[in-house]
């Protein structure tokens, strides 16, 4: 025992730091630390395995591989300019969508417009929905969703069909019904951390906002949202990173088609997509190609989540935080 | 602090547990595994079962997750054997040390099933059908459709074509009999398990024979290629396809037998039937193939593998026809009895 | 502001107003029809309209799973192995306890893990550029595609071991489940109040004991709800185990003797080989099989927050 020990007045609660103590302390850190470390080599490591396989393709076709829209297999010609077009649109929808929902859900959830247990029950519910397989929304968008929103799109297409984004016939799979089932897919997520996020905000906050006289939507988006923002955004990183790399669903439901265009009802492609639906059946050429593709679409969440920082950022400046 | 530290020492325990390996003895059951095309998976999963449970010593486990994917499986080893539709070429076999016995173990047939309302037993000649794929026949109504078809009321609708959107063994074969019988498809989309198909907005996709089959019934106006036990038990309709002969041949009956025997099989038993000529032969048919080490290391799980081959080979070729496949010729499934021998 | 102005004590604070006019004390009575009141009655007929349209399709799904799932569930189909071809009946016992068992294993590395990392980020060390770098690269893992963790672990432990096995599928899982952990754990972490952390510094502790026995315990709804929602999309993932665990149609424990080193069956290869077969009988069979998962997930999520409630 040091001699730190009792170093305050007898009977006291307070006491230093044993040996043990200090020791479990160095320990504990390292390993936390080790664990940081672990997580930059793990994204290290899995980029070597796929660098490695990507480098014939990406010696082979270099930069013309992200502009080009030729994919023939046969004849050596590959190009995801589609794909990653279809990815970013497909994604971006789904965040919109999934997480406008999702975050008004979570506000719906926290701010007191059920009553507790109900919300208990509603909060199981939605967070069930991630754990749904992948395979089980594409069928469900396959049997529910593109006959549901067939009549709309025939709609839409033969009323308002100058208009790029209804310009084609939904002819089953394509961008819309893909987009969303991935906004259904990601909302689950977003709503749960949010709702984490809004909880976190202490009540009192919210007193003083009502006690100066504010709305109840006033307290809620001028005080309680801002509060919680960092959460709601972490609930929206995630949620765009799920659709990002949404796989299995996505390959039922996108069409596969490597055209690049703005219509809503027209098949397209996403890099997730292209790289299921292909790899299996994959020759050595193909896989490389494919991992050139892979690296692209790690490079593309890179990018989007250093721009939804700097964004955070500058909004965060302008806040005054 | 203590309650976490304990349920710590217990996780551990179990984990070690699971994880340490069983006394030598306990395991008396060899374990075969095998992986490789999804086109005979329902015929393949079927035969393994029974072949398990009637077996003293054998247990045999198949995943479908592509030719491709099985083939790279068996050249790195992880599985005991697999299984293509395109075979293997020449540069993958050359990967495998000790060398590869291709055996074909069933066939199948490709239909071209359709949804038109009230059409039923649609004839298409070949020229119409390699039209359809190429982009160039466009309606039900389009005048070749309408002179094979004399009795038939085909609507003036347009034609929507499902394709398969992952690469897959049976677009290889249904291609390459396209290729045989177009020039212009050669010259064009080609030959592959993916092409490029024409850039239509008619041209829909989808994943897996049942996506497809899931997406005609669900179309009206559409058809697309599918394998024969999807279509048949997807309850679709299927066009009846004229031959080289001229015959116009339904698919389900004898024609899948008669294309497989219309085809010598060489010594390595690897024979493609693109375009088969025999009178009453269906023209789009397959064989599909199981992978084995010619040198395998544990002379245990040889054996179980040549007696899987034969049980496949006769017991199992009897439920073939009624899953949807074509049961092997008898001349051929002799030749492929001969040659498992060559699994040691 | 209210309109009208807060009444000054001093009214010669007023000199510079016209003569006559005083300034109105603010009214304290409910007026639903002001633009501002009204404004926000809109928003929560705004938010009741989202919350009912959101829910449609979440209804729609979990409909179709009950409707379709519950149609095949009994008993026989939790322990019985999985039928083949033309065969009726079977069921799907041996894909349950190998869910179970590869998400097991995966949490027990990615937790861990996750929960060791986002300490680092949110009390040891959270504004180094390890910090930074770490975040980045949890953030950019969450777009990593679930079949790109499958062929990472089949290049590290299928290739290195040889053999499909239970192991290599929790690798692959834990490879999905990590960044979630991560990120909502931190985020967790955050926001525990600087009061009571400094008043347990005050007490004596060292920063390990601070953490282990304030920040955790005040942090845990939320590591909670993050690790949940990594269980639950681990045990729903199909690409990565098709890669790492491939199928089995035989149990995991075979004479008495557990054999993890050995392909193994999971209900998400199980859904997508059977709802890919032709046969009614076998898609019956993934629709049971997915309901079963949902409310497997279901049970650990409710078993989980009594857990996190007694200790709080």
């Amino acid at each position: 025992m040091s001699s730190l020990e009792h170093a305050g007045p007898p009977g006291a609660v307070a006491s230093a730091p044993s040996a043990w103590d200090f020791f479990a302390d160095r320990a504990f850190r390292a390993l936390a630390t080790a664990g940081a470390y672990l997580i930059l080599l793990l994204l290290a490591f899995i980029l070597w395995q796929i660098g490695r396989k990507a480098w014939p393709g990406m010696r082979d076709y270099g930069v013309g591989f992200l502009t080009s829209t030729n994919w023939d297999v046969g004849r050596g010609h590959f190009g995801i300019l589609p794909a990653i077009w279809g990815t970013l649109y497909s994604s971006f929808l789904a965040l919109v969508i999934g997480g406008f929902f999702g975050v008004v859900m979570a506000i719906f959830l926290t701010q007191d417009f059920l009553p507790p247990r109900l919300a208990v029950v509603f909060r199981t519910t939605v967070e069930l929905l991630a754990a749904i397989p992948s395979v089980v929304y594409g069928l469900w968008g396959i049997f529910v969703v593109v006959p549901a929103i067939r009549p709309g799109a025939d709609w839409l297409y033969s009323h308002l069909g100058r208009i790029p984004f209804f310009g084609s016939t939904l002819s089953g799979p394509g961008l819309l019904p893909a987009a969303l089932v991935l906004a259904i897919m990601i909302l689950p997520t977003v709503a749960a951390v949010s709702q984490d996020a809004l909880r976190q905000v202490p009540y009192r906050v919210k007193e003083a906002a009502y006690g100066m006289g504010a709305t109840r939507w006033e307290a809620i988006l001028k005080v309680m949202m801002p509060t919680a923002l960092t959460g709601i955004f972490g609930a929206l990183v995630l949620g765009f990173g799920r659709a990002l790399g949404e796989t299995m669903a996505l390959a039922m439901l996108i069409g596969n088609s490597n055209q690049l265009s703005l219509s809503l009802f027209s098949p397209a492609n996403t890099l997730a997509a292209l790289l299921a639906l292909n790899f299996p059946e994959a020759g050595p050429r193909e896989v490389a190609v494919l991992m050139y593709a892979a690296l692209v679409l790690l490079a593309i969440t890179l990018l989007v989540n250093v721009a939804g920082g700097a964004i955070m950022a500058m909004a965060g400046r302008k806040a005054g935080k | 602090m203590k309650r976490t530290l304990t349920t710590l020492v217990l996780a551990t325990g179990v984990a070690a547990f699971l994880l340490s390996t069983p006394p030598a003895g306990a395991q008396d059951r060899v374990r075969l595994t095998g992986s490789g095309a999804s086109f005979p998976f329902p015929l393949y999963s079927a035969w393994f079962k029974s072949f398990s449970g009637t077996s003293k010593s054998v247990s045999v486990d198949y995943q479908a997750k592509g030719s491709g994917a099985g083939i790279q499986d068996f050249i790195n080893h992880t599985v005991d054997f697999a299984a293509s539709d395109a075979a293997m070429t020449d540069e993958e076999i050359a990967k495998v040390p000790g060398g590869v016995q291709l055996l074909p173990m069933t066939g199948g047939e490709i239909t071209l099933a359709y949804n038109v309302a009230g059409v039923k037993g649609l004839k298409l000649p070949r020229d119409v059908y390699a039209g359809i794929f190429l982009g160039k026949v466009t309606k039900w109504s389009d005048p070749k459709i309408k002179a094979a078809n004399p009795g038939a009321s085909l609507p003036d609708q347009d034609i929507t074509v499902v394709r398969r959107a992952d690469s897959s063994g049976t677009t290889f074969v249904f291609t390459s009999h396209l290729a045989a019988i177009s020039e212009e498809w050669k010259k064009g989309p080609g030959v592959g398990t993916t092409v490029k198909w024409p850039a239509s907005d008619k041209f829909v996709a989808s994943p897996k024979n049942d996506g497809v089959a899931a997406t005609l019934r669900q179309t009206p106006g559409s058809i697309g290629y599918v394998e024969y036990a999807f279509a048949k038990f997807a309850k679709l309709e299927m066009a009846t396809l004229q031959n080289k002969a001229g015959q116009y041949v339904a698919p389900g009956g004898k024609g899948g037998e008669e294309a497989l025997a219309s085809v010598k099989l060489p010594a390595d038993l690897r024979a493609w039937l693109p375009d088969p000529e025999a009178p009453q032969a269906y023209p789009i048919a397959t064989y599909t193939w199981l992978l084995l080490y010619k040198k395998n290391a544990d002379p245990k799980k040889a054996a179980a593998l040549r007696e899987l081959v034969d049980y496949c080979l006769t017991e199992g070729q009897k439920v073939s026809s009624q899953m949807g496949y074509i049961p092997l010729p008898e001349n051929i499934a002799s030749a492929v009895k001969k040659a498992a021998a060559n699994v040691q | 502001m209210s309109p009208g102005v807060i009444p000054a004590v001093d009214r010669s604070v007023g000199q510079g107003m016209a003569v006559g006019a005083r300034p109105v004390p603010p009214s304290l009575k409910r007026a639903p029809l002001e633009r501002r009141a009204l404004l926000s009655e809109a928003l929560t007929a705004g938010a009741w309209a989202a919350a009912i349209i959101a829910s449609v399709p979440l209804v729609s799904v979990l409909y179709m799973l009950v409707v379709r799932g519950g149609a095949r569930l009994h008993w026989s189909v939790l322990v019985e192995l999985p039928p083949a071809g033309f065969e009726m009946g079977g069921g799907f016992g041996n894909a349950i306890v190998g869910t179970v068992v590869m998400v097991g294993l995966g949490a027990l590395i990615s937790v861990p893990v996750g929960i060791l990392c986002a300490v680092f980020l949110a009390e040891l060390g959270p504004h180094s550029t390890l910090a930074g770098a770490v975040r980045f690269a949890a953030k950019t893992l969450t777009g990593l595609p679930s079949i790109l963790a499958g062929v990472f672990a089949y290049a590290s432990v299928v290739l290195v071991t040889g053999t499909y096995s239970a192991p290599a599928g929790a690798v692959a899982l834990a490879v999905l489940m990590v960044p979630t952990v991560v990120l909502t754990a931190e985020e967790a972490m955050k926001t525990v109040s600087r009061i009571t952390r400094d008043a347990a510094y005050g007490m004596g502790c060292t920063r390990s004991q601070v953490i282990w026995r304030i920040v955790l315990p005040t942090a845990l709804p939320g590591i909670l709800t993050g690790v949940m929602l990594a269980v639950a999309r681990a045990a729903g993932e199909t690409a990565p185990l098709l890669f790492t665990a491939l199928f089995s149609s035989f149990w995991l424990v075979e004479h008495g003797a557990v054999k993890l080193m050995q392909p193994t069956a999971s209900l998400a290869v199980l859904i997508y080989n059977f709802s890919g077969m032709p046969f009614e009988n076998q898609i019956e069979l993934a629709w049971a099989a997915s309901l079963v998962l949902v409310m497997l997930v279901l049970f650990v999520n409710i078993v989980s927050r009594l857990l996190g409630r007694r200790r709080a």
